[in-house]
């Protein structure tokens, strides 16, 4: 009952890995960002389930309710996800970057290039 | 009026002008570079005395005090690390007018500078914030900046090393992250003193040892620390000559001045130490970084890449003093967090005049070179014997305050692989010295000196190696003062 009740940290958990493995598995450079995509989700959930209240409403002001959500989760995931954002946008343009010099996106090619340079 | 808001002032300056910088031509970012770095170089040294004489300092940013707000608070170690910080950028910023002009493409050079004062941003920021998310925020603006200046390096393995650094670096502020959400589960807070206060009480429940391992390891990847290294070498080796210098002489010990923050103040040393048993992982890796990394550089023929992997190296020593957890020992960490920033400073300087003049850091290019630039040669084997810890150079006066440590807690085998290790960096150095002084330049061509606006710069390192391995009033005592406060005894 209690490992159901807190299913959110499941997902959580189980997203963490997918996107981690997907990091150091994949020799695609871009799904090593989409990896990572799904890596840093999986904390933006873990925040956003932290600030739930059981019973706890919408932290949004209002006559006869007393228990609100914790809102301040909500806030730091907002910055985190423009973290993200930012981290993303870099690392896709340093793909095209990559592409325009190795001509791939593949980790072992530019590898076997650097080590025939 | 201006002076209480000094804590918050250096980091928001270089902010607010790095953008003003994508606006100007190259010549006019180059001084808005140097206007934001001399000016949080006069906020540091403005606040290092402060510290010193009224102790710590607290800033509530817009005026919220601080549960709700993010607050500020200087104290001698993160006055020390600000006033590090902002002297390196300051010299590398001296030096970057005529350097970055060689390396990156005009046109490109505002944006550079851009990076550039973001990265000082980020590194200030982490080092002045009380706030654990704020440090987060800035650890990821100078972390991504800095993403940003490896790529402007002028070889195509500079965009690899990036996006390689990228993935680590994004994964290790990732685990700082969960560290800090579990924390905050755990005690409802954010702020450092009030999470100093209130882990006591939760310390023994599984999600705050959650939050510590997650934290150690987030900064240990950050660090560079040794099985966690692997993004360091590229990184260095193949970015801008400029950026190699800022970053190994500032980030990496940022880095150490959070793991610092966080065992001694956030969690405590009995917590870190007498529960985590932290000391039991960190102390092997440590001697692992030291002898592996020292032995590694030696067989490097990339002279910059060699460098890299003594920075791994000489971590190893920042982390041993921290594992030690006395007060000697973390007044060693300290102290070399200060003059491995000088040396790795004046020698990747010295290396970018290299750079400069001859276009490759490859060994063999540096044949007869002792000749042809003796200043810049010089300096380098100035560097070299501080990293080597001779006496009179500051590197030995971190290598004294260590083998201390080690003999406070008796573990004398671990003072004579200190020792050992030194041997090392005497080998790789040497690789160096050999090549320049020993023998004859390639073909007829004549290289000349760099440019004294390269040289200066890196002189002024070089000078300060040797006047802080003499007097050391400002570091050792300082530093002394800062190991106190983290262990808890009081100034």
């Amino acid at each position: 009952m209690n490992l159901l009740g807190l299913y959110n940290y499941w997902i959580v958990i189980v997203l963490m890995m997918v996107g981690f493995y997907l990091v150091i598995a994949r020799s695609n450079l871009l799904r090593k960002v989409i990896g990572l995509n799904i890596f840093q989700t999986s904390v933006f959930l873990l925040f956003i389930s932290i600030g739930k209240i059981s019973g706890g409403s919408a932290p949004i002001l209002k006559d006869g309710v007393e228990i609100y959500s914790n809102p301040l989760p909500h806030v730091l995931i907002l910055t985190a996800i423009v973290v993200g954002v930012a981290t993303t946008a870099l690392a896709l343009a340093l793909i095209v970057r990559i592409r325009e010099a190795y001509a791939t996106v593949d980790e072992d090619e530019i590898h076997v290039q650097d080590e025939e340079a | 009026m201006i002076e209480a808001h000094l804590p918050v002032l250096q980091v928001v300056v270089p902010l607010i002008l790095a953008p003003a910088c994508v606006l100007c031509k190259d010549v006019p970012a180059w001084l808005m570079a140097l206007l934001g770095s001399a000016w949080s170089l006069l906020c540091a040294a403005l606040l290092l005395a402060a510290v010193l004489h009224h102790g710590p300092l607290d800033y509530a940013i817009g005026g919220w005090p601080p549960p709700w707000g993010i607050a500020y608070r200087i104290d001698t170690v993160n006055a020390f690390v600000l006033l590090l910080v902002s002297v390196i950028a300051t010299a590398v910023v001296i030096y970057a007018r005529r350097s970055v002009a060689s390396e990156i493409a005009a046109g490109q050079h505002s944006l550079f500078y851009s990076a550039y004062l973001l990265c000082l941003t980020g590194l200030l920021g982490i080092t002045a914030t009380g706030d654990a998310f704020n440090l987060f925020v800035f650890l990821e603006i100078s972390s991504l900046s800095s993403y940003a200046l490896i790529a402007m390096g002028s070889d195509r393995r500079a965009l690899t090393a990036s996006f390689q650094y990228l993935i680590m670096g994004t994964i290790g502020a990732t685990f700082i992250l969960i560290g800090v959400g579990l924390s905050y589960m755990m005690t409802g807070t954010l702020n450092m003193a009030d999470l100093a206060a209130r882990i006591p009480t939760v310390s023994d429940t599984t999600t705050m040892r959650a939050a510590f391992a997650f934290l150690t390891v987030g900064i240990s990847l950050k660090i560079a620390l040794l099985p966690l290294h692997l993004w360091l070498p590229n990184a260095y080796a193949y970015a801008p000559s400029v950026v190699t210098a800022l970053l190994a002489a500032t980030a990496t010990k940022v880095a150490v001045y959070v793991l610092l923050r966080f065992l001694f103040t956030v969690f405590g040393a009995s917590f870190s130490f007498a529960t985590m048993n932290l000391d039991i992982v960190l102390v092997p890796l440590s001697l692992a970084a030291i002898a592996a990394a020292s032995l590694v550089a030696i067989f490097q023929s990339n002279v910059k890449r060699m460098l890299a992997y003594s920075s791994v190296a000489q971590i190893g020593y920042m982390t041993l003093g921290i594992s030690l957890s006395n007060v000697t020992g973390l007044t060693a960490t300290i102290v070399h967090l200060f003059n491995h920033a000088l040396m790795k400073g004046a020698l990747f300087l010295a290396l970018g005049c290299v750079m400069y003049r001859i276009g490759s850091v490859h060994i063999t290019q540096f044949a007869g070179l002792g000749r042809e630039m003796p200043w810049t040669m010089a300096a380098f084997v100035a560097g070299g014997l501080s990293l080597i810890g001779v006496p009179l150079t500051v590197g030995f006066i971190s290598k004294w305050l260590l083998i201390l440590a080690a003999l406070e807690n008796g573990w004398w085998p671990v003072a004579v692989l200190i020792v050992a290790a030194s041997l090392l960096a005497v080998v790789y150095v040497w690789r160096v010295v050999e090549q320049a002084y020993f023998k004859p330049p390639p073909g007829e061509a004549t290289r000349g000196e760099a440019p004294l606006s390269l040289l200066l710069p890196t002189w002024a390192l070089v000078a300060a190696n040797v006047y802080f391995g003499l007097d050391t009033s400002l570091t050792a005592d300082v530093a002394g003062i800062a190991a106190r406060e983290l262990l808890g005894g009081g100034p």
